[in-house]
């Protein structure tokens, strides 16, 4: 997702938001949209023996949850690195 | 063996364990005694803030919860597992950037005001002591019902063990605690799990058993489920009956609940850096969510057992199970239709809804009860829910060492958050109240005997919530999230993710989101019960989900109040973009 290597604080905290209000996206349609919103809807579909909606609500969210925090470690990680580069070369 | 010999061994050797690590582990410093000297692995800390996490609620109760909510059951799920990703994004990477002991630390600090920190320790206090009430009850049902001692004993045996280990550990002794807890728990309710889902489906993944044809039928056991739930007038197992805008507030409340959770955050504090936190609140979430995806799995075993070994069943052939919790007056049975058979159907079996036993047997042998049998239904059975988990080996007729190890992971469930809990209530009391606000030049030494003594007093005050319940406690354990969104959590947010709030706003808010969330619950849940229901809710919003409006009218008053008044100083601003710095 980054292409730059190097960052000031600014950028690196615009960048930071960016990547959380992404991540809360998905995080706000797989809870509040499939699980509670839309769950009547996504009923009529069925995924391996389980209502979706109901799937959604019970066990895929988390899973969701999961995989998103595990994402934002990831992405951190990065733009960790590019912003201590920026650091290093302005002293 | 009996269950109650392997009971007495699984116990006594998870205890031994305990306390094992306890004494391997002293503190020597407050830093130590506060956050475990900040060198907790993120994997060893991610499995202390599951254990410090899953409470007696979430391991005794909530599968129970569920299992007879159906879907509607899913806003703890969602909700107790959702407000990790706000935990891990918004706040414990900057709280461990920060840098002190506790929550009321960075409130005191970012809002540079003693009254904020007051404000925050008050808040704290009310949300943690609520919860450990909760916990002891759980310590004193498992005791009474598995080792057949008294419930008093068995509160005080549980008291002595989070003592000594919370006094000469501190944090440190706590969270190594924690991780043999946690292991102890998850495998104590994997295994029945995992049982159960054979027995029934044949698929020894229970995540994907729910969703499975039953054994010998080829109907899947979601709509074996709702149609037996139908015929018996219930609502279909896979629906709900909560309105839309309830299970969206419940849920959100409970969210931002568990991410303004003190004993929670405080949990960041204990990992090396910035990047161990974010990574410990990922093996937090994974290690809850092995136990949160087995719940709701355990959930619809349990209601297709409860129904088929029971409904229709005659009292005199009923499983051991059902008389052997009918002893302890969590289930009672009254024969309306007199045919001398158990009956299940949709609705309260007798008014009041609790039985009250009056010692004397029925023609069958059943424990007679003195309530009024509810006339509008044909149901005779009352199923406390918090034993669903705890007797579904029994149900399921499941091998004794089965059940003797769901008695240990109960009590190491409890023992983990209860000593999570009465630690930040201490730190509370000795670093925030005293150390920081009125008696500022404490010695480390001095101030390491008060947490200690604190620790005590919240021990005796624990335990006694335990032996003398007061009547509120079941329902208030709810609500402490709902008062940890509408008032910690939203002072955190904005005092990483705003510049402009200061202390006028952000006090206000909290008072605001306090006063606001407290007296609706008073209001529904105390002065008028009877007015309980959704048409006059404000907004058709129980007062289990009022949190999250409380927490909407925070911040919105914090904004508002901090528009008018002065900007926070330069230093605060300077400590703003140090946190915001990996």
């Amino acid at each position: 997702m980054m292409t730059e290597k190097n960052l000031k604080l600014d950028q690196y905290w615009k960048a930071n938001l960016r990547l959380v209000l992404r991540l809360l996206s998905v995080w706000f349609l797989a809870s509040y949209g499939c699980g509670i919103l839309f769950v009547e809807f996504l009923d009529q579909y069925t995924f391996f023996g389980f209502k979706l909606g109901f799937w959604f609500a019970q066990q895929g969210s988390i899973y969701i949850f999961v995989i998103l925090i595990f994402v934002y470690i990831n992405q951190m990680k990065k733009l960790d690195e590019a912003f201590k580069n920026q650091k290093e070369e302005e002293s | 063996m009996s269950v109650q010999l392997l009971t007495y061994i699984f116990v006594g050797i998870s205890f031994g364990i305990y306390l094992y690590i306890a004494i391997r582990s002293r503190a020597n410093s407050t830093s130590d005694f506060y956050i475990a000297g900040k060198g907790v692995h993120p994997i060893a800390n991610g499995m202390a803030t599951a254990a410090d996490w899953m409470s007696a609620a979430s391991f005794i109760s909530m599968a129970g919860i569920i299992s007879f909510m159906g879907r509607d059951g899913s806003v703890y799920l969602m909700g107790w597992t959702g407000g990790y990703v706000l935990l891990a994004l918004l706040l414990a990477p900057y709280l461990r950037k920060f840098g002190q002991f506790t929550v009321p630390d960075f409130i005191g600090t970012r809002y540079y005001s003693s009254f904020a920190r007051i404000v925050a320790v008050i808040c704290l206090i009310v949300v943690s002591f609520t919860y450990v009430a909760g916990q002891m009850r759980g310590v004193g049902i498992v005791f009474s019902r598995f080792l057949e001692v008294d419930i008093n004993t068995g509160v005080l045996i549980g008291m002595g063990i989070v003592f000594f280990y919370a006094v000469l550990g501190g944090m440190k002794g706590i969270t190594y605690t924690q991780v043999a807890q946690y292991c102890v728990l998850i495998f104590a309710y994997l295994v029945p799990a995992v049982f159960i889902s054979i027995l029934i489906t044949g698929n020894p993944i229970p995540q994907l058993g729910f969703g499975d044809q039953v054994i010998d039928d080829p109907q899947y056991l979601l709509s074996k489920l709702d149609g037996i739930m139908t015929q018996l007038g219930f609502e279909p197992y896979t629906s709900g009956i909560k309105s839309t805008i309830d299970v969206f507030c419940i849920t959100a409340a409970l969210m931002l609940g568990t991410a303004g959770l003190p004993h929670v955050i405080v949990r960041f504090f204990t990992v090396p850096d910035v990047a161990a936190a974010r990574k410990s609140a990922g093996y937090a979430l994974i290690f809850i969510a092995i136990l949160y995806t087995t719940a709701p799995a355990v959930a619809s075993f349990a209601r297709l057992n409860l129904f088929e070994s029971t409904h229709n069943v005659s009292y005199e052939n009923a499983p051991k199970w059902f008389k052997n919790w009918e002893d302890i007056g969590l289930i009672a049975w009254k024969d309306k239709n007199n045919d001398g058979k158990i009956q299940h159907a949709n609705g309260n079996a007798f008014e009041p809804v609790k039985p009250k036993f009056n010692e004397k047997k029925g023609v069958y042998g059943e424990r007679l009860i003195t309530n009024a049998a509810s006339k509008d239904n044909n149901n005779e059975v009352y199923i406390d829910r918090d034993i669903i988990v705890l007797a579904n080996p029994e149900i399921a007729q499941l091998p004794p060492w089965v059940i003797a190890l769901v008695a240990a992971g109960a009590l190491a469930a409890a023992l983990s958050t209860a000593a999570g809990l009465l630690l930040v209530i201490s730190t509370a009391v000795s670093h925030d109240l005293l150390k920081k606000t009125f008696a500022k030049n404490l010695s480390e030494k001095k101030e390491l005997l008060f947490a200690r003594l604190s620790i005590l007093v919240a021990v005796i005050i624990a335990g006694l919530f335990g032996i003398y319940p007061p009547a509120f406690v079941a329902q208030v354990v709810a609500f402490a999230f709902g008062l940890a969104a509408a008032t910690l959590f939203p002072a955190i947010f904005m005092g990483i993710f705003s510049k402009k709030i200061n202390k006028q706003g952000a006090i206000a808010g909290m008072l605001i989101g306090l006063i606001f969330t407290l007296s609706y619950i008073i209001y529904f849940k105390f002065l008028y019960p009877e007015m309980n229901s959704s048409e006059y809710w404000f907004l058709g919003i129980s007062p289990e989900g009022i949190g999250f409006i409380g927490m909407l009218l925070n911040l919105f008053i914090s904004f508002l109040i901090s528009l008018a008044t002065p900007p926070p100083p330069n230093n605060i601003i300077r400590i703003i973009d140090e946190i915001r710095q990996p």
